[in-house]
């Protein structure tokens, strides 16, 4: 809750004229009833026309000021929440980019989604509510009990003695109803969770004719959400009629009440109608504060899930550029000393891994699915830190560099790398500096060229969500002209080729060699052609390093290395 | 494949657009409202006698509602003055009201209770109907819609129902009754003083239309600003790695502000005009206080009524002005669930796949052997991706389909697994044409393993078993093993027992494909298709399977799609697709002899 507050509070000044408007304006609600009462008792036995004309205009200046009021103030309390939740959603969305990957890991992309947006959504809603109904109906309440007190102290504590009773109602159908309502929530998300499956295995299950047992399955799901929903529907449908009951009960005992008391000379019959009145305002604004209640906690939890993002720093610790460590010169250009490295900090992951790379060589890396391959690279790239041993680059520590400049040595393309919604040149470019002239260039070497101008507007053509409108090697192909597009000083290709045919695949390793000779490349594949002309490969198994050399050293010394080779040429050779 | 059927779905809203397109969906939807109406009310009619219980409960617990302030008005009536209390008629008149106030209460409980009876079962058989519909559907639905989309259906459009046929209705109801109550009550009380509402109703109309004018454009706004920030925050995080990658922290986070921005500022703009109904309401309702005030004082001056009176009239002008304000916002509600509940419904009448002919054949054992003749076919209608293709494969022999990404290789998978309807020619099993089979059977002489595998939330023994339902333990046991994945499973926590959930980040695509292949062991089919079905997993690993592979291959006729083309080598047949034509075809040695396509894709790989 600390945090909405922390959020809100630059705006304090703009609040408080807001609650006084509010205050003014609800306050004005009011006096409504408390006029009616006087115009009965006091006016009317005058028999004066005049005058009930005149107290009438009164009530209907007061109905005015009491719809600016509030309409102004709903405004301005809109026009702060609109401004707290920019700021907070900006803070939110730069915590999480400046997050590391081991903390994206950790926190899950899909928890990210859903705080920064539902969880965003639900404090957006709440610091709206909150200075609405959050002044309004405790003026209502505090306010109306005073007013009644001023009428007839003994009616007013007849009213105050019903409320107890609705908040016990209250509480019992929020403690029973609300868990409840959570339960028939999840088996309504394991219900669309399993319709979900349905669809993507739908050619399987119509493979196999399963379409019956799938029905049933489902039916079993359909029948715990229906009662669910029942049970927390049943439970919560008390709280109406008991609020219509408690009102109603409220209004005898005031109406025979106030009966005696009119008879003993001590109230009249105009406050008894002024009261029915102030009773429904109170039960209202009861209600109102109960319902904020909900919203505040459902709204704390959705805090909570923010701060942790908010307090979430960094694990990957920038160095200062101005830190000029010595460069030690005399080292190979990338050079992994003794490294190791556990995501969970339990099982390595990798272990013991020492190689170099001169500058403009090209490194192969090779190995079984799981092996660790992928993990070298997001070690280089500093996407995780070292649990052991050293990373060099240019004879300096990779931790001892800015991580933008750091990063900004490479160009990469990933597993699984994502397409933007966006055009093809911005996706290329990524908004850095690049000529239109290179892009094409990169764009020619990566093969994608002649399929990009036939597109309707060429380099302008917008790509779908996820690159949804390119075919798995357009896409590849697509991002390789994004890492090349730079002219990185260190190429990155972790399995870029996947879904490329040999040829494509070779033509573009060529037009990459021939592109720049500074060009450290690291080549990461499953396919012995991806890397058979590197300087250097190195074979992974299972975290380490189980050969390295070149293609004609590792068929000779290496037997997994010749394995998947003579797999892969098949009898051919 | 399913990519052009996707296509054509984000144009089509596009074209639509400006075109007459929109008016005629505009009509078709006026003319079928009624008709959905119609069909809703005959989920409901199912509970005829339920249904008019709740009407019953809800007439006379509203009517019982209603008698309240009139019975206030004359107890008030009796209190006159001091020490003139006539205690007989307000003791008489309290104990009525409470009689009739408590038999309301208790009526609209049990009236909710019953309306949540009759609405879920309701709602169980619409989720049970469009789950039908879905097994029923065609492939080719599924390429055309998305998944969001038609878990929208289920979910968030059925609930949209549901709410409207518990609330919604009794709501509507209740109205009705309360002002048609209401206005006679109060002219029973003052002719005179009713005249007031001549003056309020009006203004509230204005107002709540007004509001309701300015906000709707306004809040279809805000979910789309919303929706794009989601969308961008989505596609944003997702994209973390390379957004770190290439450094552009910055730029995306300056992207996200003016996103951010834009929804802030359309939030702020919808929630300003919504924010406005509550006081303006009030403003109404403390006018016509007003009125009554000064027009009843006046009326009691003249002796025209009484106190009891003005007091009624206040409590009956308050039940009489809500459900008029609330009028617009239920009958809002209302078309909303009516618009889902018709979109509930075209779901469950698309059309389905092709049902058996009366007179289709049961398909038992299957020899294998498979002709196309001349096939033609596309996605969409005017665009044919595969052009006269024909091809026949004997029983046991291994075809092989290669060619690029695109050409249509996974396209002739479809239709023998007759997926899609083919446009022209004719395919045939065991010298029949394929549509003269029951279609379940024809299916299932198949077994199939995808480069897209699909498991699902359930044991690993029961996502082996999925297609035999037969198998012992000891033969899952044996195709796993068979499949090299029994070792991975015996050291998950729960072995064969263990839950696979959605996002089972420890198991990788390799095993997913593995434990695929030994669901196809499991299979007693006479045909097999493996379209990559090695593609994900490690070529020491594919090695390791190769035996288990030729066995699973033994005596079937096998069609095999594969990248890798030193895997199809020993094919009986190789076919090469280019463009939805069969370009060459021949054993391996026939066609590297020709020196043509398959040759030069072949030195690529292996140069």
């Amino acid at each position: 809750m600390n945090l909405i507050f922390r959020y809100m509070k630059p705006h304090f000044p703009r609040m408080v004229v807001g609650f006084m408007v509010k205050f003014s304006g609800t306050v004005m609600d009011l006096l409504l009833p408390w006029i009616l009462a006087y115009i009965i008792d006091e006016v009317v036995p005058e028999a004066d026309i005049a005058r009930v004309v005149q107290w009438g205009l009164v009530m209907v200046v007061c109905a005015f000021i009491a719809v600016l009021g509030n309409v102004t103030a709903n405004r301005m309390a809109s026009s702060v929440a609109r401004d707290s939740m920019r700021v907070l959603r900006n803070d939110t969305f730069t915590a999480i980019m400046n997050l590391s990957c081991g903390q994206v890991d950790n926190f899950s992309q899909s928890t990210l989604i859903s705080r920064m947006t539902s969880d965003t959504y639900n404090i957006h809603q709440i610091m709206n509510s909150m200075q609405r109904m959050g002044v309004r109906a405790p003026i209502l309440l505090i306010g109306g009990i005073i007013v009644t007190m001023t009428l007839d102290p003994v009616l007013s504590a007849i009213l105050a003695s019903t409320l107890p009773f609705l908040a016990i109602v209250v509480i019992y159908v929020a403690k029973k109803g609300i868990p409840l309502y959570n339960t028939h929530q999840k088996a309504s998300d394991v219900m669309i969770g399993r319709v979900r499956e349905s669809i993507t295995g739908i050619r399987v299950i119509k493979a196999l004719s399963k379409g019956d047992y799938e029905r049933e399955r489902f039916e079993n799901i359909n029948l715990d959400v229906v009662e669910k929903e029942k049970k927390a529907g049943i439970t919560m449908a008390l709280t109406n009629p008991v609020m219509n009951f408690l009102l109603n009960v409220g209004w005898v005992m005031i109406i025979f009440v106030g009966a005696v008391r009119v008879n003993a000379g001590l109230t009249a019959p105009g406050k008894i109608i002024a009261f029915l009145t102030y009773f429904t305002i109170i039960l209202n604004a009861m209600l109102s504060i109960t319902r904020l209640f909900v919203m505040f906690s459902r709204a704390g939890s959705s805090a909570e899930r923010i701060e942790e993002i908010l307090q979430a720093r960094s694990d990957i610790k920038n160095q200062d550029t101005n830190d000029n460590k010595s460069c030690d010169e005399s080292l190979p250009y990338i050079v992994f000393d003794n490294v190791s490295f556990s995501y969970n900090g339990n099982v390595d992951n990798l272990s013991d891994i020492s190689f170099s790379l001169e500058k403009g060589q090209k490194l192969g890396i090779i190995g079984a699915t799981g092996s660790g391959k992928t993990t070298i690279i997001n070690l280089l790239m500093r996407f995780y830190d070292v649990s052991s041993g050293k990373i060099f680059i240019d004879g300096k520590d990779i931790r001892d560099y800015d991580v933008g400049v750091l990063r900004e040595k490479f160009g990469a393309v990933f597993q699984n790398d994502i397409i933007f919604e966006d055009s093809v040149s911005e996706n290329i470019k990524l908004g850095r500096n690049i000529t239109d002239e290179n892009m094409k260039k990169a764009a020619k070497a990566s093969c994608i060229d002649s399929h990009i101008s036939q597109m309707d507007e060429g380099y302008d053509s917008f790509l779908a969500i996820r690159g949804n409108n390119l075919s798995g090697g357009q896409k590849q192909r697509m991002l390789i002209s994004r890492a090349i597009a730079g002219n990185p000083e260190i190429l990155v290709l972790d399995d870029s080729s996947s879904a490329l045919d040999y040829k494509t695949d070779a033509a573009i390793r060529k037009n990459i060699d021939e592109m720049g000779k500074n060009t450290t490349t690291i080549i990461v594949a499953q396919r012995v052609s991806s890397v058979l002309d590197c300087d250097k490969i190195i074979v992974i198994d299972e975290g380490r390093i189980a050969a390295c050399g070149n293609h004609d050293k590792l068929l000779k010394t290496c037997a997994i290395y010749a394995r998947i080779s003579s797999l892969q040429s098949g009898i051919t050779q | 494949m399913a990519k052009t059927g996707a296509d054509m779905f984000r144009m089509g809203p596009k074209i639509a657009k400006g075109t007459s397109a929109e008016e005629i969906y505009k009509n078709s939807r006026s003319i079928n409202k009624k008709g959905t109406i119609l069909r809703l009310s005959k989920y409901l009619m199912r509970y005829k006698y339920l249904m008019a219980a709740a009407l019953f409960l809800s007439i006379a617990g509203n009517v019982f509602a209603l008698i309240g302030p009139k019975l206030s008005g004359q107890a008030i009536d009796a209190i006159t003055g001091t020490g003139q209390v006539d205690f007989k008629k307000v003791t008489h008149y309290c104990i009525l009201m409470a009689i009739f106030y408590i038999a309301s209460s208790v009526m609209s409980y049990i009236l909710s209770v019953l309306m949540i009876h009759i609405t879920q079962k309701c709602v169980y058989q619409m989720r049970k109907d469009v789950y039908d519909s879905l097994m029923k559907l065609p492939v080719s639905y599924f390429d055309k819609h998305q998944t969001g989309e038609i878990l929208s259906r289920i979910s968030y459009d059925i609930d949209t129902v549901n709410t409207s046929l518990s609330t919604d209705l009794v709501q509507i109801l209740t109205s009705v009754i309360t002002v048609v109550g209401s206005f006679f009550m109060m002219l029973s009380i003052s002719p005179m003083l009713i005249l007031i509402f001549v003056v309020t109703i009006p203004l509230s109309f204005l107002i709540t239309k007004f509001i309701t004018g300015k906000t709707r454009p306004l809040f279809r706004e805000r979910s789309a600003a919303l929706g794009r920030l989601n969308g961008f925050v989505e596609e944003m995080i997702g994209g973390h790695k390379t957004i770190k990658a290439y450094h552009r922290e910055e730029n995306t986070i300056n992207k996200f502000k003016e996103n951010n921005d834009d929804a802030v500022k359309c939030y702020y703009e919808a929630e300003y005009f919504g924010s406005m109904t509550g006081p303006c309401v009030n403003f109404v309702n403390n006018l016509s206080l007003a009125c009554i005030s000064v027009f009843g004082a006046v009326l009691y001056i003249g002796a025209k009524i009484s106190i009891g009176d003005i007091s009624s009239f206040v409590l009956y002008s308050r039940k009489f002005s809500g459900p008029i304000n609330e009028a617009a916002n239920v009958l809002n509600e209302f078309q909303s669930a009516i618009a889902a509940a018709e979109r509930v419904f075209r779901l469950i009448d698309e059309p389905k796949e092709p049902v058996d002919k009366p007179d289709a054949v049961s398909l038992s054992n299957v020899e294998g052997k498979v002709d196309f003749d001349n096939v033609s076919f596309g996605y969409v209608r005017d665009k044919i991706i595969l052009k006269d293709i024909s091809l026949s494969a004997k029983p046991g022999q291994v075809i092989a389909i290669v060619g690029e990404t695109g050409a249509g290789k996974t396209t002739i998978i479809n239709l023998l697994m007759r997926f899609y309807d083919i446009a022209s020619g004719k395919i045939s099993i065991d010298d029949k044409n394929y549509r003269d089979y029951k279609m379940s059977d024809l299916r299932k002489s198949f077994a199939m393993v995808l480069q897209d595998t699909w498991l699902f939330n359930g044991t690993v023994y029961e996502n082996i078993a999925y297609g035999n339902e037969n198998a012992t333990r000891q033969q899952v046991i044996e195709a796993a093993k068979a499949a090299k994945i029994h070792r991975y499973i015996e050291s998950l926590p729960d072995g064969y027992d263990t839950v696979l959930t959605e996002n089972a980040t420890n198991i990788s695509k390799g095993q997913k494909q593995l434990l695929t292949i030994a669901r196809a062991m499991l299979l007693d089919s006479s045909m097999l298709i493996l379209d990559e079905a090695t593609s994900n997993v490690d070529i020491v690993t594919e090695a390791d399977i190769s035996g288990a592979m030729v066995k699973l291959m033994k005596n079937k006729t096998c069609f095999v799609i594969a990248h890798r083309l030193s895997t199809i080598q020993n094919a009986d047949r190789i076919l090469v697709v280019k463009d939805g034509n069969i370009v060459e075809q021949g054993t391996h040695q026939e066609l590297l002899d020709k020196k043509q396509f398959y040759y030069s894709m072949y030195n690529a790989q292996f140069s």
